[in-house]
């Protein structure tokens, strides 16, 4: 049994279902991501977790405990919040022990963790303000230091870092992966950044509807991306999706043929026909001499690379290529790709079928 | 007092004096009792203190309730308090001079302060509500993951917060009830008067000559009060009153 | 899990702890709730009660139908207390949101003195309708205030007999409370003004609207939820009010100025007529629901 279990979680409020039936198990100091859109059910599920909401069915276990219906306090966890939460009438210090004195932690002992924690995360000389004269960065550092002071089996992050510009958003999510490397304590982070969910988790969960599309290590939900929503979702920009028709030769949309490999011909074969939906991640397009034929209709230099938006007889697709383009708009091109690199759903069940 | 009389309404008195406001306090008539404003302004104070206390420490605590603890048919129960708010007071007179008589404290201070209380719970609540509503949540919710309680999340997260809405609703209770005439009049009885009723008895006694001068003292006597609170602590009152009120 | 195999999920156990954490807010929340609840709606019903009984001096729980009722539109002095608080109303709302709105638009010119003058405006909101009441009736008192003061100037043939006028007396309340609630309405509407998204203004005045245009077009449409506010709160205080009627003129001369609040208090409180009260208070709280619960229904709806 792992560190956190959750069995058939569902939660309906008022007759609607945000929750149809969670199961996740989280090994000892794994990092798992939640990652979905919003109203997804991501932090529902976390609040559950935490204690803050209860499941209308299904259990919860930590370190192998039920606590489906304890109370939060009793959960041997900590959060930390997207707004942070800091108590406004506490300063830095009184903010960081405040959970240790409801424990009844003696204050030597509550004094020591505050400088524990404050030495690790580089507070210390904010240890007396006011989280009102924080910045944004400081702030999150209390929050994260309010959680690690108590030492808990189980940390939870309900987006931490939506709140931060982008320059802080990358140094604090570096800084919360050593800071876990360093700790290894089991973590639920919960964001809808799918950067983040990449470069964060040991495990993602990216969900949908209330039900997790796919539970898999980061390099499988990009590799491998079980359903169309999760290749659409993880990935940016998102993934070519071409609509193909069987034809003798395989598949083929708008009389052009579209390469296939023969893995992905035998589970064509081996699935239902019909349509199916071709895949192709942006960066698996390059331009060449030969291909399919398109005009470049806009141009978006990002610097290191360029993603370019290519008119084609079977839809608008997006290549992204490293470098600079020097191609001018409406000027002709040929896109290429490997077999390799096609994803193939099936367009009713949009399930992955190679 | 002759000043008054002679005077028009904008001159200047000619030889200012205190005696009016002597007189208003200590030996103006109403009716037959000649005793001044001094009974009434004593019964009043003595009335407010606990009633503002009462309604607003009741009205913290139920708007936590309200807006922290929310459960099924909390908010039904709050729209049920907030009717009271607006409900003609008229209403209540009748059965409620009944319920104090059962109660045996018709005529005495304590059925004024208890149907202050009772009267003003809605209003505070629903102060104390709007207020805390807009609270993070998410504080009380890391409270409760530091291990914190229901009372002690609101002694040492939510009440440290509440200075402001404490002050607004303070001076609200006290204004309203400091300068109530219907409940005194209805509720008290001869020993028990506020200081709204008194005033009401000086200025509508008849004697041979009105004495304007003396009524304006007292008038000024029973507004003193208040106007002291709104002169110390308007500004606060006004920004969270309005903020609130706009709000809704 | 193989335990639970076949059986429908199982419904963990609540720990002790839990159940009662779940338990305190309401049990706290009780007592007082109870006593409002019973205050307001069990009060309104007994009152209602009477109202249909044939209690005169006492409370006497004959029951007697809607006789009450029948004698109480039947009873001129009741209808003169309403078309009172027509008028009253009527002019008090009108103007108290007028005078309130102009103040308001003159403070919000970005006057220097306008935190003094914002809070000076409130000053009367402190003050009693006793204090108010006695207050106007020596100055509009024709033998002392503003009348002797014409006079002396030299305008002989100046008369301000309003308070003792039966047909003028009811005017001389619109004045006493339009003077105390101007100030409390003016704050209201300059919190909204406040609220206003500087941008929109700018962008009027980008498109060359003049100011007073921009106050007509945008500024006060804007105020539309100030307004209903506002409206809420001025109609309910001129249903309920009693206090500056009864420092004022007391319902004189005559009941020429009776209001249905003081009708009620004459009617239950002096002439023995509690029946008749209690249907008067009925009628009046009729007339504020009809108002109010839409309001609240709209509010709390909106804001989930």
């Amino acid at each position: 049994m792992g560190a956190l279990s959750i069995r058939d979680v569902r939660r309906s409020y008022g007759g609607i279902e945000i929750l149809k039936g969670i199961d996740v198990e989280v090994e000892a100091g794994e990092f798992l991501i939640l990652v979905g859109p919003s109203g997804c059910g991501k932090s529902t599920l976390l609040n559950i977790i935490a204690g803050l909401d209860a499941p209308t069915t299904g259990t919860v276990h930590i370190a192998g405990r039920d606590v489906t219906r304890a109370l939060p306090k009793d959960r041997d966890i900590a959060m930390v919040f997207q707004s942070y939460a800091l108590y406004p009438n506490m300063n830095v210090a009184g903010n960081i022990s405040f959970g240790l004195e409801m424990r009844n932690v003696p204050r030597d002992q509550r004094e020591a963790a505050v400088q524990r924690v404050a030495k690790m995360l580089q507070i210390e000389h904010l240890l007396d303000r006011k989280p009102g004269q924080l910045s944004g960065g400081q702030r999150q550092r209390v929050a994260m230091g309010r959680a690690l002071a108590r030492d808990p089996v189980l940390f939870l992050f309900d987006e931490p870092l939506s709140n931060l510009d982008a320059k802080l958003r990358v140094e604090m999510r570096a800084e919360i992966k050593q800071l876990h490397r360093a700790a290894q304590v089991t973590t639920v982070y919960v964001t809808h950044d799918q950067v983040e969910a990449m470069t964060l988790g040991d495990r993602i969960a990216v969900m949908k509807g209330g039900l997790i599309e796919q539970l898999g290590t980061p390099d499988d939900i990009y590799d491998r991306p079980a359903t169309r929503f999760v290749a659409e979702f993880i990935g940016s920009p998102a993934m070519n999706m071409i609509v193909a028709e069987r034809s003798p030769a395989g598949l083929a949309a708008q009389g052009f043929d579209l390469v296939l490999d023969d893995g992905q011909r035998r589970a064509l074969s081996a699935g239902a026909p019909g349509p199916v939906l071709y895949g192709l991640r942006p960066e698996s397009l390059s331009f060449g001499d030969a291909g399919l034929p398109g005009t470049v209709t806009m141009l978006e230099p990002t610097g290191p690379e360029t993603y370019a938006l290519v008119d084609t007889a079977v839809g608008k697709l997006t290549a992204r290529v490293p470098g600079r383009l020097h191609q001018a708009i409406g000027a002709p091109v040929a896109l290429r790709w490997s077999a390799a690199d096609v994803h193939l759903f099936d367009t009713r069940t949009e399930q992955r079928l190679a | 007092m002759a000043q008054i009389r002679d005077g028009n309404l904008l001159s200047l008195p000619t030889a200012p004096t205190l005696a009016a406001w002597g007189a208003a306090w200590s030996s103006a008539c109403t009716g037959v009792d000649c005793g001044g404003l001094k009974p009434f302004f004593l019964n009043s104070v003595l009335m407010v203190i606990p009633a503002v206390l009462v309604s607003t420490v009741l009205g913290a605590v139920n708007g936590y309730i309200f807006s922290k603890w929310r459960f099924r048919g909390s908010e039904t129960m709050f729209a049920m308090m907030l009717f009271g708010v607006f409900m003609p007071m008229q209403v209540v007179l009748l059965p409620m001079s009944q319920i104090l008589g059962w109660l045996g404290i018709a005529n005495s201070i304590w059925g004024l302060v208890l149907v202050h209380v009772i009267a003003g719970l809605p209003s505070t609540t629903l102060f104390f509500r709007n207020y805390y509503v807009g609270l993070p949540d998410e504080l009380v919710k890391a409270a409760m993951l530091d291990g914190a309680g229901f009372w002690r999340i609101f002694w040492r997260i939510v009440l440290p917060l509440s200075t402001p809405i404490t002050v607004v609703t303070l001076i609200w209770q006290f204004t309203n009830i400091w300068n109530d005439f219907l409940y005194g009049i209805v509720f008290s009885g001869a020993a028990s008067k506020p200081v709204t009723v008194g005033l009401n008895n000086l200025a509508n006694t008849s004697s041979v000559v009105k004495e304007y001068n003396v009524d304006m003292a007292a008038a000024m006597i029973a507004a003193l009060p208040t106007l002291i609170v709104y002169i110390v602590a308007g500004k606060y009152f006004v920004r969270g009153l309005t903020a609130g009120a706009v709000k809704g | 899990m193989t335990a639970g195999a076949g059986t429908a999920v199982a419904r963990s156990a609540e720990p002790f702890g839990a159940r009662l954490a779940r338990w305190v807010p309401k049990l706290v929340l009780a007592p007082s709730f109870v006593l409002a609840f019973l205050f307001i709606y069990g009060l309104m019903a007994w009152n209602g009660y009477l109202s249909l009984s044939a209690s005169r001096l006492l409370p006497n729980y004959e029951f007697v139908g809607i006789e009450q009722y029948q004698r109480l539109f039947e009873s001129e002095r009741w209808w003169v207390a309403l078309t009172n608080l027509g008028i009253f109303g009527g002019l008090f709302i009108g103007c108290g949101m007028t005078i309130g709105l102009l103040l308001a638009i003159l403070l919000d010119q970005k006057i220097r003195v306008e935190g003094v003058l914002r809070t000076i405006y409130l000053y009367p909101m402190a003050l009693s309708f006793i204090v108010t009441g006695t207050a106007w009736k020596w100055i509009l008192n024709p033998g002392l205030g503003l009348e002797k003061l014409a006079h002396e100037w030299g305008f002989a043939g100046f008369s301000f007999d309003w308070l003792i006028n039966p047909d003028r007396a009811i005017y001389t309340i619109v004045i006493a409370g339009v003077w105390q609630s101007a100030g409390f309405v003016m704050a209201l509407f300059l919190a909204g003004l406040r609220g206003i998204d500087d941008s929109i203004l700018k962008a009027a005045q980008i498109d060359g609207a003049s100011l007073p245009r921009i106050y007509w077009r945008i500024i006060i449409p804007c105020l539309r939820p100030v307004f209903f506010s506002t409206l809420m709160v001025l109609s309910h205080l001129a249903i309920k009010s009693f206090d500056l009627v009864m420092a004022l003129t007391a319902g004189g001369p005559g009941f020429a100025t009776d209001v249905p609040a003081t009708f009620m208090y004459t009617m239950a409180f002096s002439r023995g007529q509690i029946g008749l009260g209690a249907a008067s208070a009925t009628i009046m709280l009729a007339t504020v629901a009809a108002i109010v619960v839409p309001y609240l229904y709209s509010e709390l709806r909106g804001r989930r």
